[in-house]
């Protein structure tokens, strides 16, 4: 085990490990305070920094942050490590890859090209360092192109989850809440409903209804029913409409089984996804949602940082090509992210971190009522995020969750944002709701009471009013 | 845009779900009414979490029964918020008699106190007339209370079951959920999972205070006989069958 010291603001500093360095370099946040591992003043923060700059990344290959034989994401990561992708980097450090990623030399084919050779740890390191103005500019350039009915991720377009969510399930309350939002131009990346009720027929009901709507009037997006991985094995099974199998992960073994998953499970989910032949040509079946704080939740953190934790469930995602990721951001609460400052940070660390590891990277720009956030807040994050390239946002109507019992952004505030930055949706989904009259020829959306679109009409008609 | 009138599709739309559609807008924005509204639905939720438990007038509302009072290690509010640790363990209570009890009932503000003001006194009361013969401690007030503070404070008071009444985190549009955990033989270390859950107890369409009464008393016998809460122990009885059901003393 490694030392690390560094002469700062006058004092001598030492971090006597790999996670207590990277614990103590991390920004402000009330779960690493909570863990007992945050530092213990502002300066001893900003030390941990300078010693973090000049770790040599190759420390990251030889000292794992929770050991290999304890936990198998710590395996999964160094045994799908790319060393002649790495190669180009090796010789840098944590400071060095900052200053390259930040470089003009560092493109979009180049980051592309060096992301199996970095492990989340590095890309973890590396965002400490980094200032949010970094973490965007970095994460701008690293475009991320996933596609099943639609393409999504492509330069100049942003994509939403419409999340139709209702207290009770109740399949018209859902339908209603999914008409509005396609009638606002969500719905690109995916239609996805958390449902109140965690069972197998419940979730068919409700997989069933959706896939019906998608079918009846073409959209051109997957829908998802985000069950538990073992529900939509047993789904798949009863040969029910499953486009996309969901599961929530975390960066450690402990933490994810605290979720009832583990690798071997996530892996028959996915080939029994594939079997069902749904998929486009590049097999992209996957949707993950993480989020900052999981693992301490779980007590399952092993001393590790929050932030660092949350990099490392990329190494689970990306070992199964999702079509689609997503941090939860502000969804867990203040006692892991205790404002909006906070919570701003941590989505464009997430953001950042998912991005440059090869994930396409979305988020679900949310606060709790018990969190010190507002929506002046997320209005900030959305803005950032979208500059910074997000793959998708998560929206809901006017922006209250009535199941979930949160807010996340409005299918307003999307809009507000393409209008804004000159954002597209998936352009398959944009020609839709041309065709559809939701949308004006050249992107603009209609109101919907107004516009007499064919998608109001047939919904009437076919008895979703 | 001139203001045009509510359309009827979205009036039969919203029969189906209290989810915020059809709102319109100015340019992309919603209309300020619905601006307003849903910053005062925020606003209410905020006062919830961060108002403090009106702790006389709890009293008041459980007399004739003498409460008891505890307080977590938390200090204040914003320490209970970062630190849900501190909330869980016991920094003290008054005393209390010898002897031990069947149940104990702890009143714990958790995230609303609007919550446990208005629901809490209703169920003790509707629980305490079902519950004939049975040994029961005086209730306890608990303040920056999380469920697991009842962990100690049953084992203090001798209790076989606690049951928590406590505050849920308050939602935009039910500012003052009430949820009920019960936890058989009651000690610190106690898990979740060894925990049964009774949740959504608020006037706004959610459980009625007597319906969510007899649903407890129903827990607290089957705990008892089968010396157990948490995952084992089932809870899928319909509190409506329940209601009518008469007063047993407790199981031995």
């Amino acid at each position: 085990m490694g030392r690390w010291t560094s002469i700062a603001g006058g004092e001598r500093h030492v971090f006597d490990s790999l996670p207590r360095l990277l614990a103590v370099a991390s920004p402000r946040r009330s779960g690493d305070e909570l863990a007992g591992i945050a530092a213990a003043s502002d300066a001893e923060r900003v030390a941990a920094r300078f010693a973090l700059a000049d770790l040599p990344l190759r420390a990251f290959l030889s000292e794992a942050v929770i050991p290999p034989e304890a936990d198998e994401v710590t395996r999964l990561i160094l045994d799908t490590h790319d060393a002649t992708a790495f190669a180009p980097i090796a010789h840098l450090t944590v400071g060095g890859l900052r200053d390259w990623l930040l470089s003009h030399a560092a493109d979009a084919p180049a980051l592309a090209a060096v992301s199996p050779g970095l492990t989340p740890e590095m890309v973890a390191a590396a965002s400490k360092l980094m200032r949010n103005q970094d973490l965007i500019a970095v994460a701008r350039k690293r475009r991320v192109t996933t596609a099943f009915r639609s393409t999504l991720g492509l330069e100049g377009r942003l994509a939403t989850r419409l999340q139709p969510n209702h207290p009770t399930d109740d399949l018209r309350g859902i339908a209603a809440s999914t008409l509005d939002g396609l009638l606002n131009g969500s719905g690109d990346a995916v239609i996805g409903v958390n449902p109140a009720t965690d069972s197998v027929p419940n979730a068919m009901a409700l997989l069933h209804m959706l896939d019906d709507l998608r079918a009846r009037y073409d959209i051109p997006t997957q829908t998802c029913v985000l069950t538990h991985v073992t529900n939509a094995i047993e789904i798949m099974r009863r040969g029910a409409p499953v486009d996309l199998v969901f599961q929530s992960v975390a960066g450690t073994e402990g933490a994810n089984r605290g979720f009832g998953v583990d690798l071997s499970i996530l892996r028959e989910a996915r080939e029994a996804a594939l079997s069902l032949g749904r998929a486009g040509p590049s097999g992209e079946v996957m949707y993950f949602e993480t989020g900052q704080g999981s693992a301490l939740s779980a007590e399952a953190h092993h001393g590790v940082d929050q932030q660092t934790l949350e990099a490392r469930a990329y190494a689970v995602c990306r070992a199964f090509k999702p079509l689609l990721v997503n941090t939860v951001v502000g969804f867990i609460g203040p006692e892991y992210l205790y404002d909006g400052k906070q919570i701003i940070r941590a989505g464009l660390e997430d953001h950042f971190c998912g991005k440059l590891l090869g994930l396409p990277m979305g988020v679900d720009v949310c606060y709790t009522n018990h969190a010190e956030a507002d929506g002046d807040d997320m209005d900030g994050l959305m803005t950032l995020l979208a500059v910074a390239g997000v793959h998708f946002l998560i929206c809901v109507p006017g922006a209250d969750d009535i199941m979930l019992n949160y807010q996340s952004l409005s299918f307003h505030d999307v809009l507000a944002l393409r209008s804004m930055l000159g954002l597209r949706p998936a352009p398959e989904f944009e020609e839709w709701l041309t065709r559809m009259g939701i949308a004006e020829p050249g992107g603009a959306i209609r109101p919907p009471e107004l516009a007499g679109s064919r998608l109001m009409q047939l919904a009437l008609e076919a008895g979703h009013g | 845009m001139a203001e045009a009138p509510v359309p009827e599709p979205w009036a039969r739309l919203r029969a189906a779900t209290r989810a915020r559609i059809g709102l319109g807008g100015v340019g992309d924005a919603p209309p300020l009414p619905e601006v307003l509204g849903f910053q005062m639905a925020h606003a209410l939720a905020r006062d919830a979490v961060h108002a403090p438990l009106d702790v006389p007038a709890l009293e008041a509302a459980l007399r004739p029964h003498a409460a008891l009072h505890a307080a977590s290690m938390a200090p204040d509010r914003g320490t209970y918020l970062r630190r849900p640790d501190l909330g869980r363990r016991l920094r003290g209570m008054d005393a209390a008699g010898e002897g031990g009890c069947d149940v104990a009932f702890v009143l714990a503000d958790g995230l609303s106190a609007t919550a446990v003001q208005r629901h809490a006194a209703p169920v003790f009361h509707a629980c305490v007339e079902r519950l004939p013969g049975w040994r029961i401690a005086p209730p306890v007030i608990a303040t920056q209370a999380r469920v697991a503070l009842g962990d100690e404070i049953g084992a203090r008071l001798g209790a076989r079951l606690v049951a928590v009444l406590i505050g849920e985190r308050p939602g935009l549009s039910v500012p003052d959920s009430l949820g009920i955990y019960l936890t058989f033989e009651p000690r610190p270390g106690r898990r979740d999972s060894e925990r049964n859950c009774i949740s959504n107890i608020h006037a706004a369409g959610g459980l009625r205070p007597e319906l969510a009464a007899a649903k407890l008393v129903w827990l607290m016998r089957e705990a008892l006989t089968r010396k157990l809460t948490g995952t084992g122990l089932k809870d899928d009885a319909d509190p409506a069958a329940l209601a009518g059901r008469p007063p047993l003393p407790p199981p031995s």
